[in-house]
């Protein structure tokens, strides 16, 4: 018996072990390294810059259609704040979805594509693959739209934050063997500066891909926190409930 | 026509609560069932850590229909709404994200903890003569758990929600002959729509929940019929203490169940307590991160695979070739795979119940069954691609996905602990240690 | 021998320890409960579609009345005219209440006229009978309302009068004077109802 239980729990271990190593992402589609985005929820300052940079950057063309503008307030911002510097709509109320001005129809005819929904795009696509990805245009001739993205071949969206990137370019920096071929290795080389410097920008895509992480589930924060209190509640509980047990199994021979 | 009533029994307690109890028992079988069920129920007293799971699938049983009940409030089983709505339940209803992901992660443990309790029935032969019908009560919770969990996966009108709906009732359409209209009766559309939500809806929150109900009831009555089994594998009923007429080896259910199941149940909240605040979508398992996303009947996600309690039978599935022409041979392998099963009973010609005086055949057959299982559940899980190709110069399979021929082989495992159990359990040659005539305690 | 021997049982200790036990159960069940009844008080989009309403009154001719829609509830707004006020103080005697004591309005409301101007009148127009909407008469002693009909509102679900001021009249089915939702003025032009305006 304590033979079959320790094979037993050896195989449980070596199952728990291979699930944990499957990539159970879905996004993504090729094998490309992301950076780590490094977010900080916690860290309301970002949150609000990043809410700032999403508001003029993205709200354009994408909606977040589940957001709340009300629910800004959980950033650290008052009404007031929300109202004069985030709501460029006057026409908005407080409690109104995020939603953008552009016209679903306009959108399909003036882009080809309407442009999904942000409010869960953190959640679908994950946080690193956000800040990667925002990170890795470069210009493309071939593509309709000149650009294309490392993470995102064939990309519809053209890069809208080049003023503050700047402009990049695919080069051709030596060869690799992979499967008996030999590969291109490439890398992105800056062609015309932007208005930041590249940690500049970096941290700008950090504060904005924290946001869109906090915009895909609101909640988070809070739901931590209220964690913690059962987790402790249950501990006592276990002891309490161990107690009992011992009590009533002495009768047990 | 008589006006006689039942005798008044002794008041269990003192005080106006132990009159009410006499008023009721008078009237209603209050004090037998008590006692039926819980405080005359004599349970061997050598449970162990096995033994928690089958109250823990109760408990999660009660918290799937209480979160379900309050998700119902604010849920709209409709194509256009559907996905809004479980958004609206998660941010603009008032502790609707925690009753939604304690729904969700509850849907997963309670999975986990039927294949524990499965597993359990399995090492300690809990299935056998008289067992046989509450095993098969059980098989028929396990796949009306399996059908609960499927229709309840479309309705939050996600990606994975929409193709893995479409996958699995495509396989109703590999039965011969009939299969394309059943397929299509099944969604009420040509295909997956407003009509099949509204349907699966129906089926998830009222259907299947009444079916499962009932199958519990019959499930707990049919084992407090023949009595629970045990990590020995004896029968305590055939040694009766003459002076009290109950198991020499049996203990009361209550107090002394109740109070060791207390514990299990507090460390199961820990566990689901810390999935539920910490990590609700379980790195994708429990939430499929393509689910964020609204069903787009145009655009299949990069990598679909079902949720992981499914994915040993999905493993199964992808690892049959199609065969003179139909797919239906793999769905035929995956529903033969869960309906064996209900015949288990009748295929164990061991001497003895329990693993532990089980000789070394079964004990292998049990492990390599245990193994193919899991690794069956991780392949569905990742692409056939995940290992690689098998080399071209490998003659007949050289160049198939190697994973896809793993599969092969641990399904014919996982088919061989069946089919040869009559044959090994018989053949087996006995454990040094023989079944004792008590239980160990 | 039986399994259970039962003679080292402290059944004090056991009891204390089994109500402990009890206890901390019916703690932890009683916070379970808190979400789940709270996941049923309005939603923050019922909160969103119940926030203050604007009701422009630059329009609003003397005697007319507009209903606006707040919270799923008619609200009146009326311009009074000068005599419609003048009559308000000679209703007392016909009144249930008039100085509005057992009613609910704002504050700013609670005086004869029930309304923080005199000729501006906002009241919500559900009788507080049984929750029919009354319907405007302001024509002074019609054929069916009687000839001391003063001009107000009549219920047309079981015939519970109120004057111009919303207050009840004296034996009717309706116990309170007709409920004041808190408003406040935005310039000479514009009233906002919100009843979770704070000082309201």
């Amino acid at each position: 018996m304590k033979t079959m239980n320790r094979s037993l729990f050896a195989t449980l271990c070596l199952a728990v072990g291979l699930l944990a190593s499957a990539p159970a992402t879905a996004a993504g589609g090729a094998d490309v390294h992301l950076d780590a985005a490094n977010i900080n929820l916690y860290d309301q300052a970002s949150l609000q810059r990043g809410a700032r940079a999403f508001i003029t950057n993205c709200l354009n063309c994408h909606s977040a259609q589940f957001m709340r503008w009300g629910h800004l307030t959980q950033i650290g911002l008052t009404e007031d704040q929300i109202k004069a510097n985030l709501m460029f709509n006057p026409d908005a109320k407080f409690g109104d979805y995020m939603t953008t001005a552009l016209d679903p129809k306009d959108a399909q005819s003036w882009l080809g594509k309407v442009p999904p929904d942000l409010t869960l795009a953190a959640r679908v696509r994950g946080s690193d693959w956000l800040y990667t990805y925002l990170r890795s245009y470069y210009v493309d001739p071939a593509s309709p739209s000149g650009w294309n993205n490392e993470v995102f071949p064939n990309v519809g969206m053209p890069h809208v934050l080049h003023d503050l990137q700047g402009a990049y370019s695919k080069v051709v920096v030596g060869e690799r063997e992979v499967h008996g071929k030999k590969e291109p290795v490439t890398k992105l080389a800056l062609d015309r500066k932007g208005t930041m410097s590249p940690q500049e920008y970096d941290a700008y895509v950090r504060d904005l891909v924290n946001y869109m992480t906090f915009m895909g589930e609101p909640v988070r924060a809070k739901r931590i926190q209220i964690g913690i209190v059962v987790l402790l509640f249950l501990v006592v509980a276990f002891f309490a409930a161990l107690v009992v047990k011992k009590e009533y199994w002495k009768d047990v021979k | 026509m008589s006006n006689t009533i039942k005798q008044p029994i002794e008041p269990p307690i003192s005080g106006p609560a132990g009159k009410l109890i006499v008023w009721v028992d008078q009237r209603f079988p209050l004090m037998s069932l008590w006692n039926e069920h819980l405080a005359q129920y004599y349970a061997p007293k050598n449970f162990n850590f096995w033994y928690y799971f089958g109250s823990l699938a109760m408990l999660v049983l009660v918290m799937q229909i209480v979160t379900g009940i309050f998700l119902t409030m604010n849920y709209k089983p409709d194509a256009k709404t559907a996905f809004a709505s479980v958004e609206y339940i998660m941010r603009d209803v008032s502790f609707g994200w925690l009753i939604r992901y304690m729904h969700s992660t509850g849907a997963s443990m309670f999975f986990l903890v039927v294949y524990l309790h499965m597993m359990r029935g399995l090492m300690y032969g809990s299935y056998r003569k008289p067992r046989e019908l509450l095993w098969i009560f059980g098989c028929m919770i396990y796949l009306a758990l399996m059908a609960e969990a499927f229709f309840g996966y479309l309705l939050p009108w996600g990606q994975m929600s929409y193709w893995g709906a479409q996958v699995i009732i495509n396989l109703f359409a590999a039965v011969p002959i009939i299969g394309e209209d059943l397929a299509i009766w099944i969604r009420g559309d040509f295909n997956i729509g407003d009509a099949t939500l509204n349907r699966f809806f129906a089926f998830h929150v009222i259907a299947l929940p009444l079916v499962l109900l009932g199958l519990v009831a019959a499930h707990i009555m049919a084992l407090h019929e023949v009595g629970s089994n045990n990590p020995d594998g004896v029968e305590i009923k055939k040694d009766i203490d003459p002076k009290t007429g109950t198991p020499r080896d049996g203990i009361p259910f209550h107090p002394y169940y109740t109070v060791k199941d207390v514990v299990g149940v507090v460390v199961f909240l820990a566990i689901f307590s810390a999935i539920v605040f910490f990590a609700p979508e379980m790195g994708g398992y429990f939430l499929e991160k393509p689910n964020f996303q609204q069903a787009d009947p145009l655009q299949t996600p990069a990598h679909i695979a079902p949720v992981w309690y499914f994915t040993p039978f999905y493993a199964m599935l992808r690892a049959v070739p199609s065969f003179m022409g139909s797919q239906f041979w793999g769905v035929a392998v995956m529903g033969a795979a869960t309906l064996i099963l209900f015949v288990l009973p009748w295929l164990d010609r061991g001497k003895v119940r329990s693993v532990r005086y089980r000789g070394p055949l079964y004990k292998r057959f049990l492990a390599s069954f245990v193994v193919s299982f899991l690794i069956l559940g991780y392949l569905g899980v990742v692409p056939t691609t995940v290992w690689g190709q098998i080399p071209p110069a490998i003659p007949v399979i050289g160049g198939v996905d190697t994973a896809t021929i793993v599969s092969r082989i641990l399904t014919a495992v996982y088919f061989a602990f069946f089919l040869l159990m009559p044959w090994y359990t018989k053949k087996d040659i006995p454990n040094e240690k023989p079944e004792p005539t008590r239980v160990t305690y | 021998m039986s399994a259970i021997v039962l003679n080292e049982v402290d059944p004090k200790k056991r009891r204390m320890l089994v109500i402990g036990g009890c206890a901390l159960g019916a703690v932890a069940g009683a916070t379970v409960a808190v979400p789940f009844v709270g996941s049923m008080f309005p939603s923050e989009r019922a909160k969103a579609a119940g926030a203050a309403v604007e009701v422009p009154i630059d329009k609003l001719e003397p005697g007319q009345l507009i209903t606006v829609e707040y919270r799923g509830a008619p609200h009146w707004v009326i311009r009074r005219t000068p005599e419609m006020v003048a009559q308000l103080a000679k209703n007392d005697a016909l009144l249930a209440d008039p100085a509005s004591e057992g009613s609910k309005q704002p504050a700013s409301a609670k005086n004869p006229n029930r309304s923080t101007k005199p000729e501006i009148f906002v009241v919500k127009g559900v009788c507080t009978h049984l929750g029919c909407s009354p319907t405007y008469r302001k024509e002074i002693a019609p054929a069916d309302l009687g000839a001391d009909w003063p001009g107000g509102f009549f219920c047309p679900c079981h015939q519970s009068k109120f004057d111009m001021a919303g207050r009840v009249f004296k034996g009717m089915p309706a116990p309170k004077n007709l409920e004041i939702t808190a408003y406040r003025f935005e310039g000479d032009n514009t009233i906002v109802i919100d009843a979770d305006a704070k000082g309201a």
